[in-house]
């Protein structure tokens, strides 16, 4: 039996769905699954720009690990693009940040820290919130 | 309570900003009396650690709310510790008066 993955942490769900290519002439293809965590990777090293060390520290991985998830969806996202394949975005094997919020009437994201109570907005104290977790 | 909102300018009319550590000025707000202090963000040029140095003033300023729009990892990682609330806004077309007005 192989050994169980480890969480990879993710601070947020990616805000798209998917991608889609456009113009393309031969139809559409099979479809390029790129995960949770693998959006996390290009996001914490291609475009806040940390080193892997760092980033995989927040992650929860080791640099290694770290390193294959990140050349995955690179690689995913070059077939994706060199094929004119649709980015679909998939849970895979992540573990969301589970202390953020989101306001359903503004929203606003925000987290409650452990000392605070009240489970409302911050900003429009609407009640109508929801765990980031439960949204995917 | 204390909230400090990220502002592009020292005025109410000034745009919200959508960085942290290197927003131009912190908009501090009583919420109990509704009075707002303007104080400049001495770190917004540092070369590194901008985030970790705004959130030492953040709590210098005393407050428990941070309304902004992102924070960095490091940020993040102090703010937690230090029990203070982060309220992320993703549209930077708003005033401070705008944000100011929706909290009450």
């Amino acid at each position: 039996m192989p050994r169980r993955k480890r969480m990879r942490k993710v601070a947020a769900p990616p805000g798209f769905r998917g991608y889609k290519p456009y113009g393309n002439r031969h139809g559409s293809k099979e479809h390029v699954d790129l995960l949770y965590e693998e959006y996390e990777a290009i996001k914490l090293a291609d475009y806040q720009l940390m080193n892997h060390q760092e980033a995989s520290h927040l992650m929860g991985v080791s640099r290694a690990t770290f390193a294959r998830v990140y050349e995955s969806a690179r690689r995913k996202i070059a077939r994706a693009l060199v094929e004119t394949r649709e980015i679909r975005s998939v849970f895979g094997n992540a573990s969301l940040d589970h202390s953020w919020f989101a306001c359903e009437d503004c929203e606003t994201r925000f987290n409650i820290p452990d000392n605070l109570t009240g489970q409302h907005c911050p900003l429009c104290k609407s009640e109508n919130i929801h765990s980031i977790k439960e949204q995917i | 309570m204390k909230t400090i909102i990220s502002s592009t300018g020292k005025k109410l009319e000034s745009g919200f900003d959508l960085r942290f550590g290197r927003a131009e000025w912190f908009c501090l707000l009583d919420e109990e009396t509704g009075e707002t202090t303007f104080h400049e963000n001495e770190n917004k040029e540092a070369s590194h650690g901008a985030g970790t140095k705004a959130v030492e003033k953040v709590i210098e300023l005393g407050a428990s709310k941070i309304i902004s729009g992102d924070f960095g990892p490091k940020a993040k990682e102090l703010l937690e510790k230090f029990n203070i609330q982060m309220v992320l806004l993703s549209d930077d077309s708003r005033s401070i008066a705008d944000i100011i007005d929706r909290i009450k």
